[in-house]
This record gives C-alpha cells, structure tokens and sequence, in this order.
C-alpha cells in the first residue's frame, strides 16, 4: 500500500462522508435543532415568570441537552471535513517527509485512524454515555497529533532515512 | 521567465486549464470568504453580541414582572439575532472551505482520469457552487420562509444546499476518478506540480504543518479543560439570571457573565479553528508558488506577509478577552494582512495564466 495514495483516498472519502454527514444534518436535524433549543429556553423562562420554578429547571435541563448534541453534531461536520483537506494536503506532500517508505505507511495510517476515529467518538457522544465515545474521541485526537508532529519532523530532514 | 513557461509548455509540464481554474477560483473564495469574516467581525459580530445580551437582560425583566407573553416575543426576535450571526459566520466558514477544497482539487488533477473537457467541467461546477453556497447561506436570514413551500426550509436554504449537493457529486466524481487512476496502470493524465520553488514550498510546508499542530494541540487543551467547564457554566448562569428574576431581582450581573462567556467561547474557538485553516493554506499554497508568475522578493514578500498575518489573527483573537478591542483591531489586521498576501499571489497566478495564453497563441 502506497502512503501517499492511502491519504488522498482517505482524505477525499473522508471529505464525502463529512459533506454528507453535513448535508443530512442541514436537512433533517439542524432546524429541528435549533428550534428545540430555543424553544427550551423560552419555556425556562415563561416558566419562571409564572412562578413554576421545577417546570423552568426541567426546561432549562432540556436546553442544556440539546445544546450539548448541537454542539457536538456540528463539531463533527467540521472536524471530519477539516481533517480530510489535511490529508490530502499532507498526502500531496508525502514526497517531501524524509522518513522510510514503511515509516511513512505507518505515518499515514495514524494519521487516517485518528482523522477518522476522532470525529466519530465525539458523535458517540451524542448517542452513547459513559467512557467509550470520549476513549474514541481522546486516541483519534492523540493519533492526529503525533501523526502531525512525526510528518513535521519528516518534512524538516535534509535528508531521506535509508530502508 | 517566458522561456521557462515556453520549455514547460513544451513539455506539458504545465497545469491545464481545470487545474489554473481551480488555483484561481480557490484562492478567490478564500480571498472573498476572509474579506467578508473581516468586514463581519468588525462591523456585525460585537453589535450583534450586544443587541443579544439587551434582549436577554429584557427577557430577565420580563420574568421578574410575570410577564409570559413577553418572553415570547423578545425570544423570536432572540431567535433572529442568533441566526442572523450564525449565518454570517457559516458564509465566512463555507466560502472559504470551499476555496480550500477547490485548492486540494487542483492539486490531485494530475491523478484524476477524465478528459481535460470534463475536468474544466467539473471545475466550473465547483467554483460555482462554491460560490453559491455561502451566498445562500447568507440570504436564509433575509429570505426566511417566504413563499417557501415548507414550513422549516426556506428558499435560500434550498439554494444552499443545492449548492452543498452539487459539491458532494463533483467530489463524488472526482474520487471515482482518482480512484479509477490509481487501481490502472494509465500515466499521469498531466504532468505532476513541479518543485522547483524550494525555498517557497519549504517554508510554507514546514511553517504550515506547524500551525496545524499548534491549532490540533490548542484544540485538545480546550475540549478537555475549557468545553464542559463552559457548558456547565452557561447552565449555572441561566439557572441564576432565572432565579434572581423570579425573586424580582436584577439579573444584570447574570446576563453580563453570560455575555463575557458567549465572548470567551467564541475567541478560544475562532483561535483554535483559524490557526488550522491558516496552517492548511500554508500548506497548499506551497503547491502554488510554481504558478506565481512574480520575482523571487516579491514571492518571499507574500510568503512572510501571509505568515506574520497567519500567527497575528489568531494569537490576538485569543487575546481579545484580555486586551479587548485593540486585540480585535491587530487580530483584523492579521486578517487583512492575509487578505492582501493572497491577492498578491493571485496576482501572480494570473499573470502565469496570462503569459502560457500569450505563448499558446504564438506557438
């Protein structure tokens, strides 16, 4: 498997899946959204001026719900979609990190698991609770960032580290 | 410079016509979209923060008065306020990740097995998406639902996502075809982006990766200690702007933190998200430099100016809590700064674009 193919490939499905996501979620989620949210608030508040303290809480509880999912869900459209340009980006200047071609495969695939793994978890977190989705959501990030701190050192050597 | 151009023509080694449309119609919507998040922060973002924080300190009053109806009516103008910032800072977003995603389209036409026709194709459905998109996105505020069929869908939205639509197909397509050209044995159906601009494509790589970095690294650090915190706190400060207001008291104390956290979030965040986007662009614009038909100062020149302004914006958005409005006045000139660079390279696209027609003509 070549590293620099792995990256574009990703990287572009990853992009679809991201504008995909990104699409349905304009579509069918967000406006429904933002109403709930809104319409949470609102509630907290004319609850409260009608003196109705436990009905206002449960409202506000509401809209601290659904912000936390809003949040989340458009985090994900962006995250998935920035880290699949960067991708393509670092694959298209794959030829210029100094390391190994295995080292460089090696590179590539944290780079993809991370870019895919860490939007994912923080989309489990809007489904599933508990640890699992923020375990996800922690090693793709940390993949990601040791990926990136690996291609920079490969990309500043003179020169190509022999197989 | 001409008989460098006239040797690469000889020898094919210059981007076709779909690759330079997309150079310079990426580098506008990035140009276009930074120029509007500009021309926003300045003269819409801190208006509209204060105009939110007024309604919300009236909603308050309107609890503490009894006043249910009230609320109704100043939360549907709330209602507005927000889309009305939330749209302007998704054309920002939208039009410039557009203009990124046309950049990285060029870069991979070498690889994409279609005929030069259907990749000019593609290439002009893209741009003008890319330009549509945010252009809905910016009416949805101003249309809203009028003679919409739908309850919830106006006909700016439908506009803009038409235009998200047909930038998943060209995508679509053009991973298929790069697809295609990867599982044959077919050569390049144009020669790959020369590398002959070492000083340029080093500093940008090496420069832009590290901005990334920095943005992910600033990123991690603020979901794990800042974005909960700042969830829980949002609740706590509605939880106490409610109760004071149902005791008749002033919640002007309340609505004042939560203004000052609406603030706090949106620097951290816009900090985060503009060191990447500005690392990104480093990065791509390395591919470009071949294509910058200008002298090597004035290459170098750009290069720094985009630099500089790339760390200024978001180290002084970041500051903007502590400093106030002078660091939002540095962190615009950062933006403008960027702003300039980029047009000082497309300058130098298209007079490279100019010149190759000129020698075509000749030849």
């Amino acid at each position: 498997m070549n590293a620099q193919r792995l990256l574009i490939s990703g990287g572009l499905i990853l992009a679809a899946i991201g504008m995909i996501y990104g699409l349905y979620y304009a579509l069918f989620v967000e406006h429904q959204t933002l109403d709930q949210m809104g319409g949470s608030l609102a509630n907290a508040f004319m609850a409260a001026a009608d003196r109705r303290i436990p009905q206002s809480d449960s409202a506000l509880a509401d809209y601290t719900k659904s912000k936390y999912v809003y949040v989340r869900q458009v985090d994900v459209h962006s995250h998935w979609i920035g880290l699949a340009m960067l991708l393509i980006a670092l694959g298209a200047s794959w030829g210029h990190v100094r390391f190994s071609s295995r080292t460089r495969l090696w590179v590539a695939i944290m780079l993809l698991a991370g870019s895919f793994a860490f939007p994912l978890g923080v989309l489990l977190q809007t489904t599933f609770h508990g640890p699992l989705p923020s375990a996800v959501a922690i090693a793709g990030s940390a993949l990601v960032i040791v990926a990136l701190a690996l291609s920079i050192l490969g990309l500043s050597m003179k020169n190509r580290v022999e197989e | 410079m001409i008989s460098q151009l006239s040797h690469r023509l000889n020898t094919s080694s210059v981007p076709t016509s779909s690759t330079r449309l997309l150079i310079i119609g990426g580098i506008t919507l990035i140009g276009g979209g930074m120029l509007f998040g500009d021309i926003f922060a300045v003269f819409v973002l801190h208006q509209n923060g204060g105009a939110t924080g007024e309604a919300l300190l009236a909603a308050s009053h309107a609890v503490a008065l009894g006043d249910a109806q009230s609320i109704k009516t100043i939360f549907g103008h709330i209602g507005g306020l927000l889309e009305d910032h939330g749209t302007k800072v998704d054309t920002h977003v939208h039009m410039s990740d557009a203009g990124y995603l046309a950049l990285l389209l060029a870069l991979v036409q070498p690889y994409v097995a279609l005929s030069e026709r259907r990749k000019k194709q593609l290439a002009w459905f893209f741009i003008a998406a890319g330009i549509c998109l945010p252009v809905g996105i910016f009416l949805i505020h101003y249309v809203g639902l009028a003679y919409s069929p739908s309850p919830v869908i106006g006909w700016a939205s439908v506009l803009a996502d038409s235009a998200g639509g047909i930038l998943i197909a060209v995508l679509v397509i053009e991973s298929w075809a790069l697809w295609k050209h990867l599982n044959s044995n077919d050569s390049l159906s144009q020669r790959e982006f020369p590398h002959d601009r070492d000083w340029e494509q080093r500093v940008l790589l090496s420069a832009g990766a590290t901005l990334v970095l920095l943005g992910f690294i600033y990123g991690a650090w603020y979901a794990g200690v800042d974005l909960y915190e700042h969830e829980a706190r949002e609740t706590q400060i509605f939880h106490s702007i409610l109760s004071v207001a149902s005791q008749n008291g002033d919640s002007t104390a309340g609505v004042n933190s939560y203004g000052a956290l609406a603030a706090e979030k949106a620097v951290k965040v816009a900090a985060h998200s503009h060191i990447i986007e500005f690392g990104l662009l480093a990065i791509l614009l390395s591919f470009v430099q071949p294509y910058v038909y200008l002298s090597p100062l004035w290459r170098r020149r750009w290069i720094l100016l985009f630099l500089a302004g790339s760390l200024i914006l978001p180290s002084f958005v970041f500051l903007e809590t502590k400093l106030g409005l002078l660091a939002g006045g540095i962190a615009d000139i950062g933006g403008l700064m960027v702003i300039i660079a980029l047009a000082g390279m497309l300058a130098g696209v298209i007079r490279y674009t100019g010149a190759l027609e000129a020698i075509e003509q000749s030849q």
